[in-house]
């Protein structure tokens, strides 16, 4: 009986044995999990994450729109006035029509909800100056559709076929100048005296006098000028300006930044109009103030739409490339106008008529922060290098994966010889084989801890803000930054401080290039010697 | 089960990425999925809970019949919608070389397996489970 009794009580006990087998992996499990949790917290301590938490991004915050309903006017409603004008709030009906029916073709196009979903920025445009007809036609169409973030517009835009008829008249604010850059300064001169608040395109100006001329103009009259820079709206900048201020990449003597295009369309061999001729064309206007004039033909047309190929109307590398990666640099560090400047290049791919270099590289000197900026460029290889701020400690990379550059985010790796890291890359808390922080705009993603797969594709810029669904564009940003900053009486993220420094700078790579000779700034006497 | 608790305690992992890699006859619906964001927010969850919930069940020997019909499912839609069919490129990176057969597929069978012969009412807590039944 008792063993009988045994026999069970065994047999239970077998039972429940077998039926808890499972739980003693379950809790190696947990306790390899937590182990696992506590190593990830102890890495994310040493790394930089720290930094994620501090001073939110500086997204759309003021509601300044409300306060006083702006008039502007646009000068130059080519490809990069259009965008601009998109940016205040204003789009032609085939630019919405196809950014709708793009939308309905691929759910991933976003340019449609984007535009929609901006912010009405309270202003009308109510005037147009550009050269050829057809753009200007275009310009009114915008001012007047309909489909619009914030609804039908108030106003309808007229066309000025001089943009003095424009600045003369009382009721404009503010005008938007996309012009080719050899007409920059003129305008923006003519409406800062006029009292019309400017957002210039970028470089600033084609010569250096000019920009010195822009400066004193903007200076004297008070007027708020905006610099084409929309990277300084580019959050992934002011984190990358607040690891460099905190000295985490160690004292920085070097800092390389590229550009690799490889299409026609990247070397400015933009399309001729179909309707352009001598009588949508005012081509004496366009051409009066470059330094060369030829008679209207068929080099003109050229001329007139591929502008940026010849140094009378522009700068090439320098006005339009450079000028931005220098400018991102200049948000990020604040080196402000270098001692020296040297540059060479050559025509070597693009053949064709224009007197701009493809391949061009500048040289910076700045003795005094003990830096050196490398820039170099070519037409004619999209193998992408990205940008690099090399410090002792660290270095920072930005772009270069898809060569979207500031947009694309950057990441921060250790250098193997670090001083300031040097007890921890021994302790193996970090590696300098991977990044020790990592932004990529709209994930958030990696620390440094996350998976390779995630690097991956953060890297490859598949992450984006899809998960808020909300997309904004940089240049409306910055539009609107001009805006409020016009309202309040304050100063723009690209204001005539650092404008200056942006075409200084320009001008003497620029300089450097045409004479064959380096270049130096004589900042008592602003000259270059 | 780690699959699902990585991604939980990973505030910033979405199913975004895998979608938008998606290739083959799945890849519209994948492309509808990451452009609506209530339907992100849905996939997001399922995968995060899902795995964790089906890992947990099947570590534990219970309700196992169920979680293999669950993991059948979950890892039958990653197959689906990134199948390694000749001729199908993928970004992300690939810890081996698949043709039709890949790690997701073995994974099915072998849960066909385990919902046919199951082991779990004899080791692992489905053995009280069927007790009480």
């Amino acid at each position: 009986m008792s063993d009988k009794l045994n026999e069970k009580m065994d047999q239970k006990r077998r039972d429940f044995l077998k039926g808890l087998a499972t739980v003693p992996v379950f809790g190696f499990f947990l306790v390899n999990l937590w182990a696992k949790l506590r190593r990830d917290a102890l890495k994310r301590k040493n790394l930089l994450t720290d930094l994620i938490n501090e001073k939110k991004a500086p997204a759309v915050v003021s509601k300044l729109s409300d306060s006083k309903h702006l008039n502007i006017g646009i000068i130059g409603y080519g490809g990069r006035g259009a965008h601009l004008v998109r940016g205040a709030g204003f789009a032609t009906k085939g630019w919405v029509d196809w950014a709708y029916e793009s939308s309905r073709e691929n759910k991933l196009h976003k340019a449609y909800a984007t535009f929609m979903e901006q912010e009405d920025l309270n202003c009308s445009l109510v005037g147009v100056c550009d050269l050829f007809d057809n753009h200007a036609e275009l310009a009114i169409d915008a001012s007047k559709n309909d489909l619009r973030p914030g609804g039908k517009p108030r106003k309808t835009a007229i066309r000025y076929r001089s943009y003095k008829e424009m600045l003369a008249r009382g009721d404009v604010d503010a005008v938007i100048v996309a012009t080719p850059d050899h007409w920059h300064s003129r305008i923006t001169i003519d409406a800062a005296k006029a009292g019309k608040h400017v957002y210039c395109e970028k470089g600033l100006t084609r010569t250096f006098q000019e920009a010195i001329d822009v400066y004193d103009t903007i200076k004297e009259t008070g007027v708020v000028l905006q610099l084409g820079h929309q990277n300084r709206q580019v959050e992934a900048n002011d984190k990358a300006k607040q690891i460099i201020d905190k000295g985490l990449l160690g004292p920085v003597n070097l800092v390389e930044l590229t550009t690799n295009r490889n299409s026609p369309w990247g070397a400015w061999v933009w399309s001729i109009h179909k309707d352009a001729n001598r009588n949508t064309i005012d081509w004496d206007t366009f051409q009066e103030p470059s330094p060369n004039k030829i008679p209207f033909g068929e080099e003109a047309l050229k001329r007139y739409f591929r502008w940026r190929c010849w140094y009378d109307y522009g700068t090439g590398l320098s006005g339009d490339l450079f000028s931005h990666d220098y400018d991102q640099l200049n948000q990020i560090m604040g080196m402000g106008i270098p001692k020296y400047a040297s540059s060479s290049g050559g025509i070597y791919f693009y053949k064709d008529g224009r007197d701009v270099p493809d391949v061009w590289h500048a040289t910076l000197e700045y003795p005094d922060k003990d830096l050196t900026v490398l820039y170099s460029a070519t037409l004619s290889s999209n193998s992408s290098r990205g940008n690099r701020i090399m410090g002792h400690d660290a270095t920072m990379v930005l772009g270069g994966m898809s060569n979207a550059g500031s947009v694309g985010g950057f990441r921060v790796i250790a250098d193997t010889e670090s001083t300031q890291y040097k007890e921890r890359i021994e302790d193996g808390i970090i590696n300098t084989k991977y990044p020790i922080y990592q932004y990529s705009p709209g994930s958030k993603q990696i620390d440094g801890v996350t998976s390779a797969t995630s690097q991956y594709f953060a890297n490859k810029g598949l992450l984006y803000a899809y998960r808020d669904g909300k997309r904004v564009d940089p240049s409306h940003l910055h539009v609107k930054d001009w805006l409020d900053a016009i309202r309040s009486g304050g100063q723009p993220k690209c204001n005539v401080d650092v404008a200056l420094e942006e075409a200084v700078t320009c001008a003497m790579a620029t300089e450097s290039y045409l004479t064959g000779r380096r270049v130096e700034w004589d900042p008592i006497n602003r000259k270059l010697i | 089960m780690y699959e699902g608790v990585s991604k939980l305690i990973n505030p910033y992992w979405s199913s975004a990425a895998y979608l938008l890699d998606s290739k083959w006859i799945f890849s519209g619906i994948a492309q509808m999925i990451v452009s609506n964001p209530t339907l992100l927010t849905i996939s997001d969850l399922i995968n995060v809970w899902g795995l964790t919930i089906i890992g947990a069940c099947l570590l534990l020997g219970i309700f196992s019949k169920q979680a293999s019909i669950g993991g059948m499912t979950l890892i039958s839609m990653y197959y689906l919608f990134a199948p390694p069919l000749l001729g199908l490129e993928y970004a992300r990176p690939g810890e081996g070389s698949y043709i039709i057969v890949n790690k997701n597929l073995i994974e099915i069978f072998a849960l066909f397996v385990l919902y046919h012969f199951p082991t779990s009412h004899l080791i692992g807590l489905d053995r009280f489970v069927t007790k009480l039944r």
